[in-house]
């Protein structure tokens, strides 16, 4: 599904990503792990487009089409779903309004027929239910005034609806009590069928205990220098960074 | 004798020639001050920048021609709060050798070294345009790059009913330091109209303190020209307590990646009192800061202005300006006006002002009676709570101290 | 619900570019001949069938005007206007007039129908007893280039004691009203564009809402310019007695043109003990083509008198066109308790000016005034808000609040903001604020990682930032000015 072949990045020429080989398979969810400022981040947000990040280098396609060449939104649309570690404040944007202009993009580039209000809030009711979150929610604006959990939640929720094939969750887990990390787990887990992936970008083995990863890999000064079993994150929250980080050096 | 425009003028004429400097640029002056008359005098033209203050009663007033002390320059010196530093004491607009104490080089006189400058606009700023014709002195500092220039005190004081127009030029080299402490006292009726310019190099930081407690019958005016270039900070702070009628302008202008510019001010205002603090900050260059808060007390039948503009350039991305104005109205009887300006042209900036009227916080005011106060120190507790915000702008201690005394000093006169 | 959902519909419905509503009637057309002098104003005032205290009104406007000087405070800059190459009189060539809706030429229904004004009105404007029409009702006073042509639902309106018709018909059937009101807010001489339209005002719309009557239904007029060089001189006057309510919506659209129109109206509202007025206003003229060429210039003079104790003026407007916008809808609180409100949206793109803003002036006591300007601007602009707040000593614990915002897309425009605050009441408390700001990248990225375009999210923002202001309009014009915005706001990206 995601074929990464030697992606180099930088941002404001500063190199962050120096050469990463990863492949997700379809159906698999990968867990990135690794030290602050290792790169985890940026490779998120490279893969999704953001503008101020520069590819300088190696490939990455998605379901055979070349990623780096879309716009944000053709990525979106082609089934790729960025959960923000910081999620976006949009400021007297309604998060119905804003979820429902979304899911209606998506849905008119698959040439699906766009939803109507009320379909829309059906769907959006549901999804609430399901995650544990107060109606309210879809009513206030875009992530203003949500506090930390209520933003990951709201970032769980989006990819409920958007239903992406492949999910980059960025940090969704920090900042989580045990119940929040569940349902962000369970909403994750709920999607996972052959057709959909995701690269679980996390600091803590915590999450990986509700939502088994098929691989874990770790990055290091903008490499994977250790891919391995789900057996690889216990271990390292053990034994920590700092052999990697000395076997790098 | 002539009043008004017409009256300086005349003078003009009389003196012509005999003025140090560029006689042609004088000439210039007085053409662009004929044109313009004095602002809000009914002969001249209306001008927006002076829409909150006339200066007609400068035009009705009858200067004499030469100075006449009347007062005594040394009795006054002597009741001011002067720091034991470098002082360069100007009486009746002239340098006076046997009062000044200058320990550093690097001064020099405007009436043996005139120089005009390259900043001002006579042809936009009538008094700028009168300064222009009139000046005969004024201090001349340079601080060479890298040197620390330590603490300068610039007094003007005033004992005759006469008109005075000094021109200052500061100008700080690379790297260099300087707190230049600017005092303006006097007794009588008289007019101090101040013109100055300031260069602040690259990385260059000028500390620029003013007190303005001029005579209660006086008119004073002052426009200051600040050039800022890069990293460079031109940090300044107004104190107005005194003067019938007062208008300080200051035009700094951010030239440089990186530089700051902090126009800071308080007004405490009673009787008839008008003080007029007008400011222009020009961002032209990217990645510079701006902040000013302005706080006004208006007692009596008093009136404060505060104009403030930020102007961003096309090409000054990542600008932050902020400007703070606030008013305590403590009459029913005062005044204020207050026109907080925005002129942006880049987009990638973030600028804001706040601007706030009224009395003091009823709550608080409730708040402090309830715990046994009476209302009117309550009201002083508040008055002066409001003022030491402004004051907490003045980093160094013991000018802040001077200033909080000469604060104090106005409410004994009130009180008196 | 429905709300959100037109708002979805009308943000994914932007595709279209340029003027959609750039298009010309055929209608043939009576000039007066080009210029402006007392002969002109004289024709005008006989041809409206004027009494003689009319005339003189005017006339003393023009002897005013002759003396004023055409004002240059505003950050607007065009080419001079000569105001003696202007048409001041023009009217669809009447046909005995169109004393029912049968008569109403089809060109112009075909031009209601373009204009996107409702269904159910077009119904009516077509014959439908109005009575059989449910639901929300809005009445339309259609204003045809200068001459009112077609008035729906006067019969609801007579019933409740409304008085709604064109100013010109208001002068002959209302002269006591008229004459009472007429001139009282803004005075002829108030300032250059005002005295122009006293002298040579050709229609309006005139309002009268007795005692205690809370208007059955919106009143709505659809304002169009279509004739090449006509200058347009709109008078309105709406007058709400003690305890009534009304609430008026003005909308204009006018079609696409290569020369420069004048356009300089005056609204009068007066605003008796707890009446209330609700002025909305969608501003669409043609703003000039992507270069700058073209375009309405729009000075227009609006003032409300809130004269009565607890009464209470709100202006609201979306101005999204014309090449220049010369505005400030402004309240005079004399009435204790009176309560002045004036929320906006300007958005400027291309090479459109717009100078915008409000005067709330308290006297009375206990005065209350809320300011809330979005401003907007894109490509070449320049938008400004100038405001003035003015507490006079009698204003006892008046409050003002105002929140001025600036949006700029790209870095070729720019955002002004000039507000006045003169206090002189130690009780009154004034609270002014204001920021600049831009869309940020991560929004923009956030919004284009869920799938929209860079055009929709731009405009979803946008939307949002104006949020406090489009609230207060009424639903069919929330609508209205949301896709507007968007419209506006078209290519100002990428």
């Amino acid at each position: 599904m995601l074929e990464i072949r030697g992606l180099a990045a930088s941002i404001n020429e500063k190199p962050i990503l120096n050469g990463i080989d990863l492949e997700v398979p379809a159906g698999e969810v990968h867990a990135i792990m690794g030290p602050n400022g290792s790169g985890k981040s940026t490779l998120g947000y490279v893969l999704s487009g953001r503008e101020d990040y520069a590819v300088t280098g190696g490939t990455a396609t998605f379901n055979g089409v070349d990623l780096l060449a879309m716009e944000p939104e053709q990525r979106a649309a082609a089934g790729l779903f960025l959960a923000f570690q910081a999620p976006i404040e949009l400021p007297g944007v309604n998060n119905a309004n804003f979820l429902r202009t979304a899911l209606n993009a998506l849905r008119r580039a698959h040439g699906e027929s766009e939803l109507d209000a009320v379909q829309f809030l059906k769907l959006a009711k549901a999804e609430t239910k399901r995650l544990a979150m107060p109606d309210d929610m879809l009513k206030r604006n875009v992530n203003v005034g949500f506090s930390g959990g209520e933003k990951k939640r709201n970032e769980v929720l989006q990819m409920a609806l958007l239903r992406p094939k492949l999910a980059i969750l960025d940090e969704t887990d920090s900042g989580l009590d045990i119940d929040a990390l569940k349902i962000v787990a369970d909403g994750v887990n709920a999607l996972r069928r052959p057709e959909f992936s995701a690269l679980v970008i996390t600091h803590h083995q915590r999450l990986l205990d509700y939502l088994v990863p098929n691989k874990v890999h770790v990055l290091l000064h903008g490499r994977i220098v250790r891919s391995g079993g789900p057996e690889l994150a216990k271990e390292l929250e053990k034994s920590g960074y700092a052999e990697l980080i000395a076997e790098a050096a | 004798m002539s009043t008004g425009a017409s009256g300086f003028l005349e003078r003009f004429e009389g003196v012509l020639g005999k003025l140090p400097g560029d006689s042609a640029l004088r000439a210039a002056a007085a053409a662009a001050f004929r044109a313009s008359g004095l602002p809000g005098d009914s002969r001249g033209r209306r001008i927006e920048a002076w829409k909150y203050t006339s200066l007609r009663a400068v035009a009705d007033a009858k200067f004499q021609r030469e100075a006449a002390p009347r007062h005594e320059a040394e009795t006054i010196l002597a009741g001011l709060p002067l720091l034991d530093a470098p002082r360069i004491i100007f009486v009746d607009g002239a340098w006076r050798d046997d009062l000044s104490a200058i320990a550093a080089a690097g001064f020099a006189r405007f009436a043996q070294q005139p120089d005009f400058g390259t900043l001002t606009w006579p042809d936009r700023e009538p008094m700028v345009a009168l300064n222009t014709m009139l000046a005969e002195d004024g201090a001349v500092l340079d601080v060479p790059a890298d040197h620390d220039g330590g603490v300068v005190q610039l007094v003007s004081i005033a004992a005759s009913d006469a008109d005075f127009h000094p021109r200052h030029s500061v100008r700080l080299g690379r790297g260099a330091r300087l707190t230049l402490v600017e005092i303006s006292v006097g007794q009588g009726t008289y007019l101090l109209n101040t013109v100055a310019e300031i260069h602040v190099a690259e990385g260059a930081t000028l500390t620029h303190i003013r007190l303005q407690d001029e005579a209660a019958s006086a008119f004073h005016v002052s426009t200051t020209y600040a050039d800022v270039e890069a990293g460079a900070t031109y940090d300044s702070f107004t104190l107005n307590l005194g003067a019938r009628l007062s208008r300080t302008e200051v035009h700094a202008q951010l030239t440089g990646k990186g530089g700051a510019a902090h126009l800071n001010a308080a007004q405490l205002l009673a009787g008839s009192q008008h003080a007029d603090f007008t400011s222009v900050v020009g961002h032209t260059a990217p990645g510079c800061q701006s902040r000013q808060t302005v706080k006004n007390v208006l007692a009596g039948k008093s009136r404060g202005v505060f104009q403030g503009k930020i102007e961003v350039a096309r090409q000054a991305q990542k600008t932050d300006g902020y400007q703070m104005n606030q008013a305590l109205l403590l009459s029913p009887f005062a005044e204020v006006d207050s026109k907080p300006e925005l002129e942006i042209f880049a987009d990638d900036v973030k600028c804001s002002h706040g601007a706030t009227v009224g009395e003091l916080d009823a709550e608080q005011m409730f708040y402090l009676r309830s715990r046994g106060v009476p209302e009117a120190e309550a009201r002083s507790i508040l008055v002066r709570a409001f003022l030491a915000e402004a004051l907490d702008a003045v980093a160094d201690e013991t000018i802040r101290a001077r200033l909080e005394a000469a604060v104090e000093g106005w409410w004994e006169r009130q009180a008196a | 619900m429905a709300a959100v959902t037109e708002t979805l519909d009308t943000v994914q419905s932007v595709t279209q570019s340029g003027y959609k509503w750039g298009f010309e009637t055929t209608i043939e057309m009576d000039f007066a001949p080009k210029g402006l002098s007392e002969d002109i104003i004289r024709l005008i005032s006989t041809r409206k069938e004027e009494p003689e205290w009319m005339l003189e009104w005017r006339l003393k406007a023009y002897a005013a005007w002759l003396k004023m000087e055409e004002p240059h405070w505003a950050r607007v800059d065009h080419p001079p206007i000569d105001y003696q190459d202007l048409h001041y009189y023009a009217a669809p060539k009447k046909r005995a007039g169109p004393k029912s809706l049968d008569e109403v030429d089809p060109e112009l229904l075909k031009m209601y129908e373009k204009l996107g004004i409702p269904l159910k009105e077009r119904a009516i404007l077509a014959g439908v007893d109005p009575d059989t029409v449910e639901d929300r009702q809005v009445a339309v006073d259609a204003v045809f280039d200068s001459v009112s042509v077609a008035t729906t639902f006067q019969a609801t309106l007579r019933k409740a004691g409304v008085i709604f018709c064109p100013i010109s018909e208001a002068i002959r059937e209302h002269p006591d009203l008229v004459k009472q009101y007429l001139g009282t807010v803004v005075p002829t001489g108030d300032n250059f564009f005002a005295a122009l339209n006293s002298a040579v005002f050709t229609d309006g719309s005139f309002v009268y809402i007795p005692k205690g009557v809370r208007c059955p239904m919106e009143l709505s007029t659809y304002f169009r310019i279509n004739a090449r060089n006509t200058g347009q001189f709109e008078r309105t006057l709406i007058i709400a007695e003690a305890g009534s309510h009304v609430s008026y919506l003005e909308g204009c659209t006018a079609p696409q043109r290569d020369e420069n129109q004048l356009h300089a109206a005056v609204v009068e509202l007066i605003a008796m003990d707890d009446a209330q007025i609700k002025y909305s206003t969608v501003q669409n003229w043609y703003p000039g083509d992507a270069n700058g060429k073209g375009g309405i210039y729009n000075f227009v003079t609006k003032r409300g008198a809130c004269r009565g104790a607890r009464s209470k003026i709100s202006w609201t407007q979306v101005e999204t066109g014309s090449a220049i916008t010369w505005k400030y809808p402004s309240c005079v609180l004399h009435g204790e308790d009176s309560v002045g409100e004036f929320y906006s949206v300007a958005v400027t793109n291309n090479h459109q000016q717009a100078d915008t803003g409000t005067k709330m002036i308290h006297i009375g006591k206990g005065s209350r005034s809320t300011i809330i300007s979005k401003g907007i601007s894109a490509g070449h602009s320049n938008n400004t808000y100038r405001g003035l707040v003015r507490m006079l000593p009698g204003a006892a614990n008046a409050r003002n609040f105002t929140q001025c915002d600036s949006l700029l897309i790209g870095d070729q425009c720019g955002a002004h903001t000039v507000p006045y605050i003169e206090s002189r009441n130690p009780t009154a408390k004034v609270e002014h604020e204001a920021t600049t700001s831009k869309i940020a990248d991560d929004q923009l990225f956030y919004c284009r990682q869920r799938g929209l375009s860079e055009e929709d999210a731009v405009s979803l923002i946008v939307n949002g930032f104006c949020k406090d202001v489009l609230k207060e309009l009424p639903m069919e014009f929330a609508v209205e000015a949301q896709k507007l915005l968007a419209v506006s706001l078209e290519g100002s990206v990428g």
